[in-house]
């Protein structure tokens, strides 16, 4: 397979691994910031290949993970409204909120559809003018650019029956929220290279300059996370913080600018809560008023939820870097993907799922 | 939902309630998955319990009297839609029940077909429908003989729902099921995995990929036959139907309580399948086939087993994925591409795909 067998190349991933041992020369701890990182190098088994030197912590990068449970139960809430067909990325729907997620919503009956894209649940709703659809918008700057199409183009079409959920996220906020906390391990860190392929990676460049951390952007792919690895290290080792780019395939410094003007013609920077992380000054995004007509939690009177906690779950320490899966009482006990205590645990990109289903419970 | 409770930490480290137990049935309770498996456990068979029932096979062996030892299974089809590259419900009906019967080692004789029809169905598919399992069964070499049909108000079904039931003869001595499975078995498939399910996926998400991906779909007794026919001891044989070939080796390996390993290099998946699995977030070892079946052999006979396939099956290419490598302890394990093991595990609940 073209573009994906090249990067999976065993002999080219032993010769990688070998320059990174010959480049290290004390301990590193490196943070990927993307849930489709951290699966790649759990499937793939990347961290064992890699020198014991090299400690990879498990960033707050996965979508699904971070969404607060507080938007889950609006979602559930909406869904089951009369005259409502409620749409969302699949991997949003067996997301707990606080009591439900939304496969259960569906199955006591309400209109439920996964969609895989944004432009899909507008279709839907201009071919069903009786209804009222709403689409579930999360994500981080990656799927930002479709949502805010979806918007604009109801807004062009002058749809009165569509509406978005929004709960989008930022990443650079979440690496200087990450940097600022007390006790931060992280020496370096991958960025999402998807997210910068929308975003460009001036953004890092404020951020490297003052916490004075190199920052790689890399793919996803086995060898763009070993060379990822390689140049963080060569870096650390170097003593430089730099922002480099490892997915210049994907990726140039200025990013996407008709994607970035989209975004900000429809959304605006606004505070966020993060799932397990809590609220992160500017750190997502939210509908401009011009678009505040298609913002479900407005067109919707839903009634506002205080999420309570559970106590056994560590995935907060988890997303931040602090801990991880295997360290967690609960993991594969009580929290499994059928039954999950946390986020992590539910979606394919979250760390404790990662673990649970890749790696052996008896360790 | 709880609006009153009040968390002094909610804005900390915060996390949900668990959703401890579903009080609804879900569309991942029959999704082959851990759900499923754990619906069949808890609901099924402590309700229906009996030894016959408790080999835990695709069909069940019973002898009567002195007569030869019969097969009997049974299936129910609920595709959508109803027709899809490479097949269609009515031939999925037959091969699918033929197909049970092949893994307990039964040349398949008998089957019976069930109907729930939907008011409003289009004659014209009926008929569509039921000539492919003609057709399907001639192939096939059984013949239906007996049937039911209803019909439910629009609304209350899908188009068409079929339930098959068939009946094999066992002409063998062999104890076909995990029970029989050995530490040293090789594990061999009979083809490339995951065409079924994209294939029905695209047609039934509207995807479009550069080339139409064509179900599995077939009929395997005369593989399993020959397999027999050939002297080969055969201990173990399993459809990778829902849940795919991890759920298959899943399911093995727990009812036979060994430890299995096999290689992500040597199994045979098209690159049109495994693209669209990466486009869409999916693992070609959870994704449904029709037509693919795993059998476990003696290492002695792993080679003659693998001709003899080779020599019976011209529409894929069958391959030696793995071995038991030990008993006592049950689980699945992968070895990647790049050298390291990884569990595999059987689906939790539905594939879905995934947000980015």
């Amino acid at each position: 397979m073209k573009y994906v067998e090249e990067y999976r190349d065993p002999a080219k991933v032993e010769q990688l691994t070998r320059k990174i041992a010959s480049l290290v020369t004390r301990d590193w701890t490196i943070m990927e910031v993307c849930g489709g990182q951290t699966h790649s190098i759990i499937k793939y088994g990347l961290d064992e290949l890699l020198p014991p030197r090299i400690h990879l912590l498990h960033g707050p990068g996965c979508p699904v993970c971070v969404t607060p449970s507080e938007i889950l139960d609006k979602a559930v809430f909406i869904a089951a409204e009369p005259n409502v067909i409620f749409c969302s990325f699949g991997d949003m729907l067996r997301v707990p909120g606080t009591v439900d997620d939304l496969l259960t919503a569906k199955s006591r009956g309400a209109d439920v559809r996964i969609v895989y894209s944004p432009l899909d649940a507008v279709k839907i709703a201009r071919a069903n003018p009786e209804k009222q659809v709403v689409f579930l918008a999360v994500g981080f700057e990656t799927t930002a650019p479709a949502n805010a199409l979806a918007v604009h183009q109801a807004a062009s079409w002058e749809l009165e029956n569509f509406s978005v959920l929004v709960s989008h996220v930022l990443v650079p906020p979440a690496i200087e929220a990450i940097l600022s906390a007390p006790g931060c391990r992280v020496q370096g860190f991958l960025a999402a290279g998807h997210v910068c392929s929308v975003m460009g990676f001036h953004e890092y460049e404020p951020i490297v300059e003052k916490f004075k951390v190199p920052i790689v952007v890399t793919g996803f792919e086995p060898l763009d996370i070993l060379q990822g690895v390689f140049m963080c290290v060569r870096q650390l080792e170097e003593g430089r913080s730099e922002v480099e780019n490892q997915y210049a395939r994907s990726v140039k410094r200025e990013g996407n600018r008709p994607a970035q003007e989209l975004i900000r013609k429809v959304f605006q920077v606004v505070p966020r809560k993060w799932r397990g992380i809590g609220e992160i000054p500017a750190s997502g995004l939210g509908l401009r008023d011009e678009y505040r007509k298609f913002d479900a939690e407005t067109r919707f009177v839903v009634p506002e939820v205080n999420a309570s906690t559970g106590s056994e779950c560590i995935s907060g320490l988890i997303l931040q870097g602090f801990k991880k899966p295997p360290d967690c009482p609960a993991f594969a006990v009580g929290c499994t993907p059928e039954h999950p205590l946390g986020a992590t645990m539910v979606s394919t990109e979250g760390a404790c799922a990662a673990y649970y289903r890749y790696r052996s419970r008896k360790q | 939902m709880s609006p009153d409770s009040k968390d002094e930490r909610s804005m900390q480290i915060s996390c949900p309630l668990p959703v401890t137990q579903y009080s609804n049935v879900l569309v991942a309770h029959g999704g082959g998955g851990r759900l499923m498996h754990d619906l069949l456990r808890k609901v099924f068979f402590p309700a229906f319990a009996n030894e016959l029932l408790g080999q835990g096979h695709d069909a069940t062996v019973f002898g009567v009297a002195d007569a030869a030892r019969l097969a009997f299974t049974t299936d129910s089809f609920v595709v959508r839609p109803l027709f899809f590259p490479g097949g269609d419900i009515g031939r999925l009906a037959v091969y699918g029940t033929v197909n049970d019967l092949a893994m307990a080692g039964a040349r398949p004789l008998y089957l019976s077909a069930g109907f729930i029809l939907e008011e409003g169905l289009a004659i014209d598919s009926l008929w569509r429908i039921v000539q492919s399992m003609a057709s399907a069964a001639t192939q096939a070499g059984v013949q239906i003989i007996t049937g039911d049909t209803k019909v439910v108000d629009r609304g209350k079904g899908d188009g068409v729902f079929i339930n098959t039931s068939g009946v094999g003869v066992v002409e063998h001595q062999l104890q076909i099921g995990p029970r029989s499975v050995r530490e040293g078995d090789v594990i061999l498939t009979n083809g490339d995995i995951g065409r079924h399910g994209i294939s029905i996926l695209a047609v039934r998400e509207g995807l479009e990929f550069e080339t139409t991906i064509e179900s599995d779909l077939m009929p395997l007794a005369r593989q399993v036959l020959a397999l027999l026919e050939a002297g080969i001891e055969v201990h173990c044989l399993r459809d990778m139907t829902r849940g795919g070939m991890a759920s298959a080796l899943n399911e093995i390996a727990d009812g036979a309580g060994v430890a299995v390993t096999v290689e992500e290099g040597l199994i045979p998946c098209r690159d049109d399948v495994r693209a669209a699995c990466e486009i869409l977030g999916f693992d070609p070892l959870h994704v449904a086939n029709e037509g693919r079946f795993l059998a476990f052999v003696p290492a002695s006979h792993a080679d003659l087993a693998l001709s003899t396939l080779s020599r019976v099956t011209t529409e894929c290419t069958p391959a030696i994925i793995g071995r038991v490598t030990g008993s006592g302890e049950a689980g699945v394990v992968l070895k990647s591409i790049l050298g390291p093991n990884r569990v595999l595990d059987m689906l939790s609940g539905e594939q879905l795909p995934r947000i980015c």
